[in-house]
């Protein structure tokens, strides 16, 4: 085609036009971001339908049936459709700015992968409208539950998957294309900034494992239409295979959404520390040994099916190894902020919290790495207290310090502090009253996924749905700071922090449409 | 809804003042009563004062930089990135406290896998939702369904001291005897965990799981399944009642001989209204989770008996799918759970109640005469 008039053509497409057909990473990470954020609000709603039902003993709100599909919503919908579909936004917006390249490396594949995302959350959203309601066996959808007995619109569940897992595999490519492709002249790997380092060993565990849970789920297809009984054991095959496949997917997964956290937080330390990143050979490294050995722990998660004892061995001692590289990251932010001189503004608050908060989140993940102990933690309360210890004060943690630290670049305003602090507050104080308490019932002998619990687990609670509460209406607020600083707000200058650094702080705020057209200097 | 909302705002009310009544602050693991539930006991906190004192340090020197390194103080910062020596320092040490970790660890779990040389074997298996017991070589197994009543569940009476942990039949063993575990499942995976015990294993349809115990102190002790298995999940409790091995044994054969009685029933002449008694009982333990209280069922899952023209129909028809269930579907083959007197009078009772009013029944020795059949 290349006419003239489109190289002269600089600005966005006018209208709806825009955002279908666009290919502009800043424009397909901000979908990305927005998409996130209404499925964080879904999930977030439908996990206040949970904890209103558990607010007290018996049933007064939902029937246990779609209590069930409460839970396996809220987790699906948490997992795939807001945290997973965040990140990438960040890197779509980030990584081009941060490596210095013009635009990622597949730029209609870019505008692909995002669009499949609504079709699949909205086919997977309608199963709540079908005759028998949605998936109701868990986030984990353990067959024979889930096929055998699964409700009708398992298949849809399953197509859902499918589609998101080829959105996921699309960006992956996309991002690994775009990092080893696209890096500005001088730009070596270990110059690369973390949260680049830290995207591109995540796509690599995606490409490794998405196809992973897209075969478990077609294995599930072919067993509830098809006639094969991969894990019906009438038939031959073994319930216990459905574990070992989804796991060896489920484990990498939940260091997919944790490592680029991992990423955002090494950017946001040092700049507010205003000194650099202590280890940074040392942090690449770990990142790697904690992806390799995420591959070799999956059945951390299944201590209670009866594996032998050797495999229980393997596999708690290969988890607890886990434990040294995640240390050594913890130490290193430590030793960043240490003999620094530090400013707290929200995305520094919201990084310190990640470090405190995922470090107990990582205790409680060292302890159910005791195969033993397990036998008393497992499927309690105590796991639901440990993943989301890492997930909301780590990855949600994460995303909202990310976005606080980098939305001065995107809208070219300042937020308001006085209101993130808030935010932040709130959102601390809440999440820690939701899930502290959640260790103590998983201790004290609860079982999760239930809609009714016994007297004794009153009190806890109670006081985390309270804390739940507080958690979910703050972040509303959030929704509010970022429309404001949309809207306008002080205006930011190119580098809006003092000690931050990297090439995205060398174009204006808010970046252009197109930035890098020729590549920087690295020095 | 408006009565919902209510009523909940009614048990929020009571929850909130009887709360120092039932105050129940239980925040740690349970020691058990058994050697395994203290090594694990011990083992978690051991490990737990270890996670805490690492926390305190790491915490420690990070507080202490927030207070002390901050722009607002004049702290200048340094520009130190690496020190090659912490580094390993900080790698080593850890790797060495985890061998002390591993170390206790493993020598549990040996323990825990040594099911070797009982004294009593008992099946254990899951369905949805209740457990069945069989006690190996003595031909006695029974079901143990949760006791507590939907009116609880529901918040229309008052909530029982041991509310969803409370069963009909309790699994009863003798102390002082290993007794091992052989687990199982009829239709999805289930968990079998009694906390005190530290016995959590999956029950696995298809495969047989092993675990054990050795309970020195009578009692009685409850636990609950642990893994998703459907609607009910939450309503399918364990309560193990461990006795003097003298009393076990009296209770096995008191057990045993009533067994027989209930077996005689089957020849017993039986009258349309004293099956429909009867098979209301079993419909409330048995049918009503999924067909409900008044036979309504939730369509297209779980089919309505109310008015069912398929099965009122044909009376051979319904015995079949009640004794060899439908495959594929949440619907059991009930053919060797229940009795042959159970089996007729849930039949006779769901074709004469629930709305329904065929005026036919099917007596004990026809359902025996129909299993025969089909062998």
């Amino acid at each position: 085609m290349g006419s003239h008039a489109q190289d002269h053509h600089h600005g966005p497409a006018k209208g709806i036009s825009r955002w279908l057909f666009t290919t502009n990473h800043k424009d397909i990470g901000s979908m990305y971001l927005i998409f996130s954020f209404a499925m964080f609000l879904i999930g977030g709603a439908m996990a206040m339908v949970i904890r209103a039902e558990l607010f007290q003993p018996g049933l007064q709100i939902v029937e246990p049936n779609f209590f069930n599909q409460m839970t396996t919503m809220h987790g699906l919908i948490m997992v795939f459709g807001a945290v997973m579909p965040a990140f990438v936004g960040l890197a779509n917006w980030m990584l081009p700015l941060m490596v210095g390249a013009p635009d990622m490396a597949l730029p209609r594949m870019n505008n692909w992968s995002f669009w499949l995302l609504p079709a699949a959350f909205l086919m997977l959203l309608s199963t709540l409208f079908m005759p028998g309601g949605a998936p109701n066996f868990g986030w984990t959808f353990y067959a024979p539950l889930s096929t055998t007995y699964g409700p009708p619109s398992t298949t849809f569940f399953i197509f859902a998957v499918h589609i998101m897992g080829v959105s996921s595999i699309m960006g992956a490519i996309n991002v690994i294309a775009t990092i080893l492709n696209m890096r500005a002249p001088g730009m070596t790997l270990m110059k690369m900034p973390l949260f680049v380092w830290t995207w591109l060993i995540t796509a690599f565990l995606l490409i490794a494992v998405m196809p992973v849970l897209a075969g478990v789920v077609t294995m599930m297809l072919m067993d509830i239409h098809f006639g094969t009984s991969f894990f019906d054991a009438a038939g031959g095959g073994d319930p216990v295979l459905f574990q070992h496949i989804f796991w060896f997917f489920g484990h990498p997964e939940v260091y997919i959404m944790i490592l680029p956290a991992f990423g955002v937080v090494s950017q946001i330390i040092p700049a507010f520390a205003r000194k650099p990143l202590f280890g940074y050979a040392s942090m690449v490294y770990a990142v790697g040994a904690i992806a390799i050995l995420s591959f070799l722990v999956w059945a951390h998660h299944m201590f209670t099916v009866g594996i032998p004892l050797f495999g229980q061995l393997f596999f708690m001692y290969a988890t607890m190894l886990i434990a040294v590289p995640t240390g050594v990251k913890v130490f290193n932010w430590v030793a960043t902020m240490f003999r620094g001189s530090m400013t707290f503004e929200a995305p520094m608050l919201f990084s310190v919290a990640f470090v405190i908060l995922f470090t107990i989140g990582g205790f409680s993940g060292l302890m159910l790495a005791i195969a033993p102990a397990d036998f008393q933690y497992h499927d309690t309360y105590f796991v639901v207290a440990h993943f989301h210890y890492v997930l909301v004060p780590g990855a949600i943690f994460g995303i909202y310090a990310a976005v606080y630290y980098w939305l001065p670049k995107w809208t070219g305003h300042m937020y308001d502090e006085v209101l993130a602090k808030t935010h932040f507050w709130m959102s601390f104080v809440g999440m820690n009253l939701a899930f502290f308490p959640m260790h103590f019932l998983g201790l004290a002998g609860m079982p999760r996924r239930i809609p009714d619990y016994a007297l004794q687990f009153s009190n806890f609670n109670m006081i985390s749905s309270i804390g739940a509460f507080m958690f979910g209406l703050t972040q509303l607020l959030f929704l509010f700071i970022v429309v404001k600083c949309a809207l306008g707000g002080p205006k930011a200058p190119a580098k809006p922090w003092e000690g931050a650094e990297g090439l995205e702080w060398e174009v204006d705020s808010p970046a252009p449409y197109h930035t890098f057209s020729t590549p920087p200097e690295i020095k | 809804m408006g009565v919902q909302v209510r009523q909940a705002m009614a048990g929020l009310a009571i929850s909130l003042l009887s709360a120092p009544a039932m105050a129940d602050w239980t925040m740690n693991m349970t020691p058990g009563v058994t050697a395994v539930s203290n090594e694990i006991f011990n083992l978690h906190m051991t490990i737990l004062w270890i996670c805490v004192v690492i926390g305190v340090i790491v915490f420690a020197v990070m507080f202490w930089s927030i207070f002390a390194h901050r722009k607002s103080r004049g702290a200048k910062p340094a520009n130190f990135h690496e020190n090659t020596t912490v580094e390993i320092l900080w790698t080593v040490v850890p790797i060495l406290i985890l061998v002390g970790m591993a170390i206790p660890a493993t020598s549990t779990l040996v323990k825990m896998y040594d099911t070797e040389a009982s004294d009593l074997d008992i099946m254990i298996t899951g369905y949805q939702w209740r457990w069945r017991y069989d006690y190996i070589g003595e031909d006695y197994g029974f079901f143990s369904s949760m006791s507590t009543s939907w009116d609880e569940i529901y918040n229309r009476t008052e909530k029982g001291e041991n509310y969803l942990l409370e069963v009909d039949n309790p699994l009863v063993i003798p102390a002082g005897k290993k007794v091992r575990f052989l687990m199982t499942a009829n239709d999805v995976i289930h968990s079998w965990w009694v906390p005190a015990f530290a016995v959590k294993k999956d029950t696995i349809p298809g495969f047989i799981n092993e675990a054990w115990t050795r309970v020195d102190k009578p009692g009685i002790y409850r636990g609950q399944c642990a893994e998703l298995c459907g609607k009910d999940h939450a309503f399918m409790p364990i309560v193990v009642k461990v006795v003097p091995p003298d009393e076990y044994n009296d209770w096995l054969e008191a057990q045993k001989e009533a067994a027989a009685r209930e077996r005689e029933l089957t020849s017993k002449d039986w009258s349309l209204a004293e099956l429909v008694e009867r098979g209301q009982r079993v419909y409330a333990a048995q049918c009503v989770a999924c067909h409900g209280a008044e036979g309504r069922g939730n369509p297209p899952i779980f089919p309505a008996l109310r008015g069912n023209e398929r099965m009122l129909g044909d009376l051979q028809w319904h015995l079949g799918v009640l004794v060899n269930g439908v495959r594929g579907t949440a619907m059991q083959a009930y053919g060797d759970q229940l009795s042959e007197v159970d089996l007729a009078a849930v039949v006779t009772f769901t074709r004469n109640a629930l709305g329904n009013n065929q005026g036919d029944m099917v007596t004990p020795l026809e359902v025996r005469d129909f299993k025969n059949a089909q062998q």
